[in-house]
């Protein structure tokens, strides 16, 4: 029990340096190098033409189809991090039941392949 | 002579306090992680333009070795542009966003015979979880900065790197069901076998369509050639990073490294023996010196696959996004499947599909 704590010790200290070293670097930047401002520079960059409309808009909904089936895979990959350990005190059984549900999802996979899900164009 | 100093080696240690010893580790592998980066930026340059057939950076100190500190002072004293039209709070935390989770991933990875900063139990799934992290700075990043490159950058950064995470996710599940355990320490055990033919108890020979299929990913992960495709010049100017100057571009190439870094090491970790060397047995109750020299073991593995990672860079042209996707989702995660279910058969029906372990 005791061997957990040091290692939470450990991974406090390695966190704490991590968030200082990330807040120097921020700080940093913010402190030192000149400060030279014009409205010019301060608009963001679009191909050295004047800007002409924020970024703010609409974007291809395949970016979210994309997130959506990350999410179910995802959660199928939660369910055989488990099985991957006791896959051999499981045995035959939990093979057919881990089976089945690969299947399922795997039908599912065919099925988002088939009518297009995939594809960029 | 050599002797009597590892022997009072053995000593010092055996007599330091557990957390004295905890944050010497923590505190010497975060030191170690962040100067890895400029020197491996150096090494970059240099076989960047040997492979190109030039001379690259030997102007500052000898053969150069110092343009990575001339890099970084000239980064610190740059203006620190910020353009209007941002989301402040989400674009100033961003590059901390991307480097955070890259080098917290690396504290589970054994650098030596069970020496890592946080031996967790469940050490493979820690890394993944804080890992996974990365994508929503690249994604905020891109968002906050309100520039039609930076949000094209973002998306394609993070739609990438969530497709490739679970073909990842499943080859090491792969590892996993090998090795029978979700211990980074107990996996490099598992791997390692008597005799000269050792070597081929590595996971890279057990488990190779596994490898490969890590291997692409890892890749992909990190946003290098051949899959940099957020990043791509020609196209998006810098991707996420385009608005971004001074130390805040610094952090997010240093997040970009660190992350090499650490997915070269857990490649290490899980395909080729870790630690451990094939010829030599593993002692049950490792001295320092057996320590030190199962780091230096861990540190050659590393820096060979640190090569790796640029020799593709400057071998293998990048991808059309359209092919990136395709064989995320058609051929890495359908392959891993495949994987999946012939590893859980030859486990639990004795059938070797693979070259047979010696001894």
């Amino acid at each position: 029990m005791t061997s957990v704590s040091y290692d939470l010790f450990a991974l406090a200290i390695f966190a704490g340096l991590t968030v200082i070293v990330g807040a120097g670097l921020l700080a940093l930047s913010e402190l030192v190098g000149p400060r030279r401002r014009d409205p010019e520079k301060n608009t963001t960059y679009e191909c050295g033409v004047p800007l002409f409309d924020s970024a703010r808009e609409p974007f291809t909904v395949k970016f979210y189809l994309v997130a959506i089936l990350f999410i179910l895979f995802d959660i199928e990959t939660v369910f055989l991090l488990p099985y991957a350990v006791v896959y051999k005190q499981l045995g035959v059984i939990g093979l057919v039941e881990m089976g089945i549900f690969l299947l399922v999802l795997a039908a599912g996979l065919l099925y988002c392949w088939r009518r297009g899900a995939l594809e960029w164009d | 002579m050599i002797i009597s100093t590892l022997a009072a080696a053995q000593v010092a240690v055996e007599a330091m306090n557990p957390w004295l010893k905890s944050s010497i580790t923590a505190v010497l592998v975060f030191g170690g992680l962040i100067h890895i980066v400029p020197g491996l930026i150096y090494f970059e340059r240099r076989i960047s333009a040997w492979i190109q057939d030039r001379i690259g950076p030997n102007r500052v100190g000898p053969v150069g070795v110092l343009q990575p500190v001339a890099d970084a002072i000239k980064l610190i004293f740059k203006e620190d542009v910020t353009p209007e039209g941002i989301n402040r709070a989400i674009y100033t935390l961003a590059p901390v966003l991307v480097y955070a989770p890259a080098i917290l991933a690396f504290t589970v990875i054994p650098v030596g015979i069970d020496l890592q900063v946080a031996n967790f139990s469940v050490g493979v799934i820690f890394l993944l979880t804080i890992g996974g992290f990365s994508v929503y700075g690249l994604a905020f990043g891109g968002w906050a900065s309100n520039n039609k490159y930076s949000l094209l950058g973002g998306l394609r950064a993070s739609a990438q790197m969530v497709s490739y995470e679970v073909a990842l996710i499943l080859s090491v599940i792969a590892i996993l069901m090998t090795a029978e355990s979700v211990d980074l320490n107990a996996i490099v055990r598992s791997q390692w076998a008597p005799g000269t033919l050792g070597f081929l108890g590595w996971n890279l020979f057990q488990q190779p369509i596994a490898f490969v299929i890590f291997f692409i990913a890892a890749f992909a992960e990190t946003n290098r050639l051949p899959f940099d495709l957020p990043e791509c010049e020609a196209e998006l100017i810098g991707g996420y990073h385009t608005e971004y100057s001074s130390l805040k571009f610094a952090t997010f190439f240093l997040g970009e490294y660190v992350a090499m870094v650490t997915m070269s090491g857990l490649l290490v970790t899980l395909f080729l023996g870790g630690w451990s060397l094939p010829w030599v047995e593993i002692p049950a109750l490792p001295l320092t010196a057996d320590i030190a020299l199962s780091v230096l073991i861990f540190l050659g593995k590393l820096a060979f696959l640190l090569f790796v990672y640029i020799w593709v860079r400057w071998t293998l042209p990048r991808f059309r996004y359209d092919q990136l996707m395709g064989i995320g989702w058609k051929v890495l995660i359908p392959l891993a499947l495949v994987n999946l279910a012939l590893t859980a058969l030859g486990g639990i029906f004795d059938w070797n599909w693979l070259i047979p372990l010696p001894g």
